[in-house]
């Protein structure tokens, strides 16, 4: 599995329209439905699930990223939406300083091997700088969509 | 004089191991000692302050861990950090002050 395996293409968004954490975690699972990358899951269930969980432990790992996550029913695969934000988002995150990058993940809840691959792929990335600074200063779709087709 | 040195060994119990919001929860913890923390999973090592490093351990559950810190607050660090993972990672007691929206 690689990157590209895992983000929803008509989920990327390359400015937010939000400002805030919540906001940035309602447009881009409001995308992954629109996009029909979520199945018969309720949206809005989501939503307010994925912000319960920030709200018990933030998600924003420093480095100006958040990897908001959450399993649902009814998929097979894990499904991934990319934000950026060019005026950064306050995610609570350890480092205190506002997030750019969001990659909100959801994955299929009877399969946790799979969300641990998903997972381990985002880290694997995330952890190089170049692709942080790439997905930053990436300012359209298909810019974005090129870093994440480049990646690992 | 040499820097004070600790050392623990510890097992991760949590279901889905050292993932995101544990190591977030680690990180955390360990930052708040002056102590150079390191945890190693066989040969793989990080730095105990950085999100980015610890997730990169791979460290499922049953992972076995080697922590070990170097300076002045070296064993209150160990203790804090190997008690966080005997526990399991517990919630944090910080307050969940977004209830305003969602």
């Amino acid at each position: 599995m690689k990157l590209s395996d895992i983000v929803c293409f008509s989920a990327i968004v390359p400015e937010l329209e939000a400002k805030d954490r919540n906001g940035a975690i309602r447009e881009l699972v409001g995308l992954l439905h629109q996009s029909g990358c979520l199945g018969r899951n309720d949206p809005e269930k989501l939503i307010r699930a994925i912000i319960q969980r920030e709200n018990e432990a933030s998600t924003g790992m420093g480095k100006g990223v958040a990897l908001p996550h959450i399993k649902a029913d009814g998929i097979t695969e894990p499904v991934a939406a990319v934000g950026r934000s060019s005026h950064g988002i306050d995610f609570r995150s350890l480092d205190k300083q506002p997030v750019y990058t969001v990659l909100l993940l959801v994955s299929p809840k009877d399969n946790p091997d799979k969300h641990l691959q998903a997972m381990e792929i985002l880290f694997r990335n995330l952890n190089q700088d170049d692709f942080r600074r790439f997905l930053r200063q990436a300012q359209t779709v298909e810019e974005i969509a090129e870093v994440i087709r480049d990646a690992s | 004089m040499s820097e004070p040195v600790a050392e623990i060994e510890v097992e991760i119990q949590n279901e889905e191991g050292l993932h995101l919001r544990p190591a977030v929860q680690f990180v955390d913890v360990a930052s708040r000692f002056r102590s150079a923390i390191t945890v190693s999973h066989g040969s793989v090592q990080a730095d105990a302050k950085s999100v980015m490093e610890m997730t990169l351990l791979a460290a499922a559950c049953g992972s076995r861990l080697k922590i070990r810190a170097v300076g002045p607050d070296a064993s209150d660090a160990v203790a804090a950090l190997g008690e966080l993972v005997a526990k399991n990672f517990p919630p944090t007691s910080k307050p969940a002050e977004a209830k305003k929206e969602g």
